[in-house]
């Protein structure tokens, strides 16, 4: 089973992800997650055949509120987090060519 | 008495009687943090001045009566994944190193209007990923009880300052038994309330249909009133639930007449310490001189809720951890030349080894092709590990077992094999799947000296009944502590 994890998966995985793994890396990405996925396998050994997927423990319905203004403008205050602010925006770095 | 050895609860009554002040409660938890703090790491951030200030006017208000709630007064420490509003708060991360929020978790908000002070925010597993706090960008956290072993995790350092009393209570988080098995491992009391009675509004997130926020404290009765003090529905969490009956420290007495406990079978098996079986056994019997009605049964699925856990606790993390591309907030790499690669490096050089893997394994049980096979499957599993508690609650009032299957590892023993790692939450991971209330309390130690944890675990909305078990139980060890001696 843990061969399903093929370097283009490992590839495609740290696409999702946003990461950037170096060689080494990769190949200590492909044992570990192939190890966990071997031993998450477990779960097949159990029939499920009917059973609703439970995404929450209990019936919760949509939870709505008005759609209104609640708190007080703090946009300097969390600017002052940002790794690179300007102009009171969220700087970022170029995203196309001028 | 020196105050630091009081409980939340005598040191409130102390400043309410005028024989103590807040001042000399935050003095107090500070002299013990200098002496202490270098050693074992507890915190990430501590806040001296903060404290004073806000202590002194505290003070006032406990003088003037507007304050007279048990917890006023009471400095206590917050985990470093609840945000607290001016005070730094990092997930024990690179990532959020110098991240500090610009408001307070809701339950922080509640203990503060509850008279309790904030003194720092505690060391923990980075974004709550790990059972020992080593994951801790900050450094690991070290055993109150011993110095070459873990605190256990993630609320290593909330579990650790509560037994060396560097606070007199803390808060922490439990998505698979992070505020359990630490508790259990130092001598602590730890509890995980219900899922949706605590709003999560404020705790960064994890896995979000798992994550509560929970109290860490000396004893029973602390735990109670911070409980109290933190629950309440909260419209700005839509899982967090309305519900009455939070009067919890009205709850704590010794009457387990009648009481039914169910201890599964499946919890005393393979892999249990023989130390920590025989002193949960123990415990149990001590429930049952006192008129509870104890049985053995099979829990069943036992060995499936670590995979299922793993699978959706990956997937909620791999979301909620997206958010960490240094925009708005956090560490964000500093050569990237374009969008996308400044996404990549921040995260690449952000997070660490075990956040990273966790994050990998979401991705792709979540990812098209293998989303049935993993995620839809490890859901249909949690629905089934959740029926088998509904039928073991038609039976039972409570369910007892140990927290742990073993006492605090060595440090550098946990991280090389994860899944050794992983199987060591098997008796807490099922609660958090389940959404019941449990606690941890101590039921002595093994021939290292290391804290052994109770486990007691609840049906939905019946901590009251699972207070009242532990209460019971405390009181009697305290007795006969009394009058045989301390022999634990």
């Amino acid at each position: 089973m843990a061969d399903l994890i093929s370097d283009k998966t490992i590839e495609y995985v740290g696409i999702l992800a946003k990461l950037e793994l170096t060689g080494q890396e990769k190949e200590q990405a492909k044992k570990d997650m192939g190890r966990m996925l071997d031993y998450i396998e477990i779960m097949n050994r159990l029939d499920t055949k009917n059973i609703e997927p439970m995404t929450h423990v209990f019936p919760l319905r949509n939870v709505f509120r008005e759609d209104v203004v609640a708190n007080s403008d703090e946009s300097e205050k969390m600017l002052e987090n940002a790794p690179e602010c300007q102009n009171n925006m969220f700087a970022v770095p170029r995203t196309f060519e001028a | 008495m020196d105050i630091s050895g009081y409980t939340a609860i005598e040191l409130g009554k102390a400043m309410k009687e005028g024989k103590a002040t807040v001042q000399e409660a935050v003095e107090a938890v500070f002299a013990q943090i200098e002496k202490t703090e270098g050693l074992y790491n507890c915190f990430v951030t501590l806040e001296k001045e903060k404290a004073l200030i806000r202590g002194a006017r505290v003070q006032k208000k406990i003088e003037s009566g507007e304050l007279s709630g048990p917890l006023a007064g009471v400095p206590f420490a917050v985990k470093d994944n609840i945000c607290t509003r001016g005070i730094r708060t990092t997930c024990s991360s690179k990532m959020l190193e110098n991240f500090v929020p610009v408001f307070s978790a809701d339950a922080v908000l509640r203990l503060e209007s509850a008279g309790a002070v904030i003194i720092g925010k505690t060391n923990m597993d980075e974004f709550a990923m790990g059972s020992t706090t080593e994951t801790s960008y900050f450094g690991p956290t070290r055993n109150p009880w011993s110095l070459e072993h873990v605190p256990g995790g993630s609320s290593g350092g909330s579990a650790a300052a509560v037994a060396l009393g560097e606070c007199f209570a803390a808060l922490g988080s439990d998505t698979g038994g992070s505020i359990r098995q630490p508790a259990s491992y130092c001598g602590v009391v730890g509890m995980k309330p219900t899922y949706g009675t605590v709003s999560r509004w404020g705790l960064i997130a994890y896995g979000s249909s798992l994550d509560q926020i929970g109290p860490l404290t000396k004893d029973v009765a602390d735990c109670a009133a911070v409980l109290e003090a933190i629950a309440g529905h909260d419209p700005k969490d839509s899982t967090s639930m309305e519900r009455e009956n939070t009067d919890f420290s009205s709850a704590l007495g010794e009457d387990v007449r009648g009481m039914r406990i169910g201890i599964p079978r499946d919890y005393l098996g393979e892999g249990l310490d023989p130390a920590v079986r025989k002193a949960v056994l123990e415990a149990a019997r001590v429930l049952e001189k006192k008129g509870a009605v104890l049985e053995e049964f099979d829990l069943s699925l036992v060995e499936y809720a670590i995979p299922a856990y793993y699978t959706i606790a990956a997937a909620e993390a791999s979301s909620n951890l997206e958010r960490f591309d240094g925009v708005k907030y956090g560490y964000r790499a500093k050569e990237a030349g374009e969008l996308h690669q400044m996404y990549k490096q921040t995260r690449t050089q952000g997070f660490g080894a075990e956040v990273k893997r966790r994050i990998m394994l979401g991705s792709f049980v979540l990812s098209s092709g293998y989303y049935d096979a993993y995620y839809l499957k490890a859901l249909k599993v949690k629905k089934l590990i959740k029926k088998a508690f509904d039928s073991a609650f038609a039976k039972y009032d409570l369910i007892l077992g140990p927290v742990a299957p073993t006492t605090a590892p060595k440090l550098g023993e946990s991280l090389s094999d994860p899944i050794k790692m992983y199987l060591g939450d098997i008796y807490t991971i099922a609660v958090n799947l389940a959404g019941l209330p449990a606690i941890s309390l101590p039921c002595g130690h093994d021939h290292k000296g290391l804290p052994i944890g109770l486990q007691i675990i609840g049906n939905c909305f019946q901590e009251k009944t699972l207070l009242r078990a532990a209460y019971a139980y405390e009181q009697t060890l305290k007795q006969e502590e009394q009058t045989y001696g301390k022999t634990i």
